[in-house]
């Protein structure tokens, strides 16, 4: 089935089948419309799209950029360090638009058969910015430096699973302690840029081995970078000879810098004017679905939430439908109270919708035998965008199952410190994982760090290592399918919507392809675009 | 020694007073905001390993007192520390930002402050005419709506539909001051709208309050014209409550425009105090405190002294 479909994405490619036929024929081979139009938009856009133009520069006007942010990947968080990273550094491998592992700093990775040991081979004759070689020995300093016992690393998390690391030859290998498959995405995450050294002497230089080098640092005003001359991949990144990301955290003032010609792309377009702005003769809205789910979060060992007939007549009382449309205006799709969509590899979509029911809230709410006492949600603004609204349309729907919900607005400030986690019951987001395996070791296993549901039940992380280790992909999806099941019916996690990501872009930039993985084309727009009239 | 000099020397003594108190003030308000600087650098993605190293590496498990004296000690040296966050050098960011703020203030008052004393000196002159009630009625209404408002406002006529001025401000030193004044063209236009009205206000409450005076008449009576009367014996007796209200809108030019500030994107100390407040980095924000304190006592303090200097019974007290 595997060959047929890569066959036929080729053949759109080419255009001798049509989009719609593509989709129709891959659903005759049990693949759903929304797998098969992201396997399109990793194979077929790019190769339709017309030759690369190189010069010229592109501006990136971008939310989530502060004056106290580094160029150091360990510390990176938010939008505009990201935009930064992946001008500056590469991984070893990234997941490129289909949700595949495309390899980069490696040049191949293979597997023993019980899936504990990895080698990634290191890709030699590529140079750091300051023009020393790129060598294994640079990885594993890089892995260490995310590892170790000082390491304020986001990806710290990720890490833990890794008992040993060595430089074997030209090879970087991986020891795990328990076999995982996904391993190689693992290492597709954002902080764990290759630098030289490990990046332990100044992690915030800047230097690696990407298309730009950098020119320009004014944390939360504006970054520059120029093209390497030395780039080992040249022919697919880096086309422009200039690339500048401004920081524009106002929403207006983002969509006025593109409207007026200022910037050639932005991110997070805000919904409520998306249709709009894309009426403007110069520019385009683009939207992606991807793996981002805004959610409310309740811990199941804490009274009233762990009664699973009240979580029950919470999930059926929310109108999932009227969220898409009023807090997205239909930039996203709704949920099933499973961290896990379409956008995921081995996604089962036979999992039934779970529908709005008041009828169903009722029976659920009566059975729980809850004593009336009011329930509180808290919600800052900060949660997500619309947070607070979304809870407005969640008190409503729930009075009308006579479910006492009560709404505590929290300050956006602290909020992650203080509320998030911590408070039995409040308004998230999540951004999602590349994989499933990934996205349920961060926050639904027992013993993670992020278990914001208080999800602990020894027989869904036996499962999750399991599938972890399994090589066989029916068995795996069989597994996945059982644990996202086992959430839905029982977790404390109520997903009513999947968010878009919605960019701006203008029409003069080339190059665009969907990316599920992150807005702006998984952050590699400004590497990946160049810019039709240079 | 001058009683005028003694006096500056006094007020720049209990100036330094102030600021100090300021910075226990911010110190102590920081200190007590939820989360510390590591969880808020680290975001939601924190592990309770990475918050713990963080913390180490930063100092913050020293007693807040400890901290305080040590950022202090630092102060009274010229050394404003680095910052918790990035590690850059305070200074050294900072100057570059407060050259920024200064520059749009330094725009925004040369074209405000003139135009409003004119324009409050033109109503005087058409008290209860048209040109009175319409120049009231135009700097009341523009300073009645919020400055972010008149901002979207501006970007959508000059910047999006006439494609006059940019909509974006980020400006930098390798800009001729050609292309900074371009650069800047809207802001200054918002900042000249919000601070018009109070200025141009007191001028005219001022000068007609001088008006009633005896003088004022004696001069109608010599057969001198209005604007004459107004420029050479209202004016300057009025000018000390004038230069009041100058030097308070001039302070907020440079401490109250973060709102701006964010709607241009451009990158005055405002949005620099913001963002370091959010992450909980005190020795930003204590420098940044200290900076604006400085600026607002600076300010008053020259109030005070041309409001002296202007008044003769204060200039040669007995």
């Amino acid at each position: 089935m595997d060959d047929q479909l890569k066959y036929m994405t080729g053949q759109v490619a080419k255009g001798t089948m049509t989009r719609r036929e593509f989709v129709g024929r891959a659903a005759a081979l049990g693949v759903t419309a929304a797998v098969a139009n992201s396997m399109l938009a990793g194979n077929a856009q790019a190769a339709a799209h017309e030759a690369p133009v190189r010069g010229g520069s592109l501006k990136i006007g971008s939310s989530g950029g502060e004056s106290t942010n580094t160029l150091d990947p360990a510390l990176t968080a938010s939008e505009v360090p990201l935009d930064n990273l992946r001008h500056l550094y590469e991984t070893l491998v990234e997941v490129d638009p289909s949700g595949s592992v495309e390899p980069r700093m490696a040049e191949s990775y293979e597997a023993s058969a019980d899936a504990k040991t990895w080698a990634f081979k290191i890709r030699k004759g590529i140079q750091f910015h300051n023009g020393k070689d790129m060598t294994p020995e640079d990885v594993l300093k890089t892995m260490q430096r995310h590892s170790n016992e000082d390491s304020q690393s986001g990806a710290l998390g990720i890490m833990r699973g890794i008992s040993g690391m060595k430089v074997d030859g030209d090879n970087f290998i991986v020891e795990l302690e328990v076999g995982n498959a996904d391993l190689p995405y693992l290492m597709a995450d954002y902080h764990l840029m290759i630098q030289p050294d490990g990046g332990m002497d100044n992690p915030g230089a800047g230097i690696g081995t990407g298309p730009y080098t950098l020119e320009v640092d004014e944390p939360g005003v504006r970054h520059g970078f120029r093209r390497n001359e030395n780039y080992w991949d040249a022919d697919n990144r880096g086309f422009t000879d200039y690339n500048e990301v401004l920081v524009l955290n106002d929403a207006t003032a983002r969509t006025a810098a593109l409207q007026s010609g200022q910037v050639n792309m932005i991110n997070r377009v805000d919904p409520k004017v998306a249709a709009l702005l894309d009426r403007a003769p110069n520019l385009s809205v683009k939207s992606v679905s991807g793996r981002g789910h805004y959610v409310f979060i309740a811990h199941i060992d804490t009274a009233p939430f762990d009664n699973n007939d009240l979580r029950m007549a919470l999930k059926y009382a929310i109108n999932r439908e009227e969220m898409v449309d009023k807090i997205l205006r239909g930039y996203g799709s709704i949920g099933n109270d499973m961290p896990i969509n379409a956008s995921y590899p081995l996604f089962d979509a036979s999992i039934p919708q779970r529908e709005h029911s008041i009828e169903k809230a009722k029976e659920f709410y009566a059975k729980s035998g809850h004593d009336g006492s009011p329930i509180i949600l808290r919600v800052a603004d900060g949660a997500f965008p619309g947070a607070v609204d979304a809870a407005s349309l969640f008190l409503e729907s729930a009075k009308a199952a006579g479910i006492p919900l009560e709404i505590k607005r929290e300050p956006n400030d602290g909020y992650w410190s203080e509320v998030w986690n911590k408070q039995p019951f409040c308004a998230s987001y999540w951004g999602g994982r590349p994989v499933q395996d990934q996205m349920y070791s961060t926050a639904y296993l027992s013993t993670a760090d992020w278990n914001d549901t208080r999800w602990k039940r020894p027989e869904f992380d036996a499962m999750l290592l399991e599938a972890r280790a399994e090589l066989d992909e029916a068995k795996r999806k069989a597994i996945y399918s059982q644990m996202g099941s086992m959430l839905r019916d029982e977790g404390g996690l109520i997903l009513p919507m999947f968010n878009d990501f919605v960019d701006g872009v203008a029409n003069n930039v080339g190059g665009w392809i969907e990316d599920p993985n992150a807005e702006l084309m998984n952050n590699k727009a400004p590497i990946k675009c160049w810019v039709k009239d240079a | 020694m001058h009683p005028i000099l003694k006096l500056i020397a006094q007020r720049l003594a209990l100036g330094l007073l102030l600021l100090l108190a300021a910075s226990v003030l911010i110190f102590a308000g920081t200190s007590i905001l939820p989360g510390d600087v590591a969880q808020s650098i680290l975001g939601q993605s924190a592990t309770p390993e990475a918050l713990a190293n963080l913390r180490r590496e930063l100092g913050l498990n020293d007693p807040a007192v400890t901290r305080y004296f040590s950022w202090l000690g630092g102060v009274l040296q010229g050394d404003l520390g680095t910052a918790l966050t990035n590690g850059r050098d305070i200074a050294e960011s900072l100057g570059g930002r407060l050259k920024n703020t200064l520059f749009l203030a330094f725009w925004a008052a040369a074209i405000s402050v003139p135009l409003a004393i004119f324009l409050g000196l033109l109503a005087v002159r058409y008290k209860d005419r048209w040109p009175d009630k319409l120049i009231s009625a135009v700097t009341l209404t523009t300073i009645s709506i919020p400055e972010f408002m008149i901002g979207y406002v501006l970007i959508y006529w000059v910047a999006i539909k006439w494609r006059m001025f940019p909509s974006v401000a980020i400006i930098n030193d390798s800009m001729t001051l050609g292309a900074k004044l371009n650069a800047i063209a809207i802001p200054v236009m918002v900042l000249t709208l919000v601070v018009l009205a109070h200025m141009m206000r007191m001028t005219r409450a001022a000068i007609l309050n001088v008006m009633q005076s005896a003088y004022i008449e004696t001069a109608e009576l010599k057969g001198l014209g209005m604007l004459k009367i107004i420029r050479k014996h209202a004016f300057p007796n009025a000018i000390a409550p004038i230069v009041n209200v100058v030097m308070l809108n001039l302070a907020y030019l440079v401490v109250g425009v973060v709102v701006v500030e964010v709607v241009f994107a451009y990158p005055g100390m405002g949005q620099y105090l913001v963002d370091h407040v959010s992450k909980r980095d005190v020795p930003v924000v204590q420098a940044c405190g200290l900076i604006f304190a400085a600026v607002y006592i600076g300010l008053n303090l020259i109030a005070d002294i041309v409001s002296i200097l202007a008044n003769p019974r204060l200039r040669h007290p007995k």
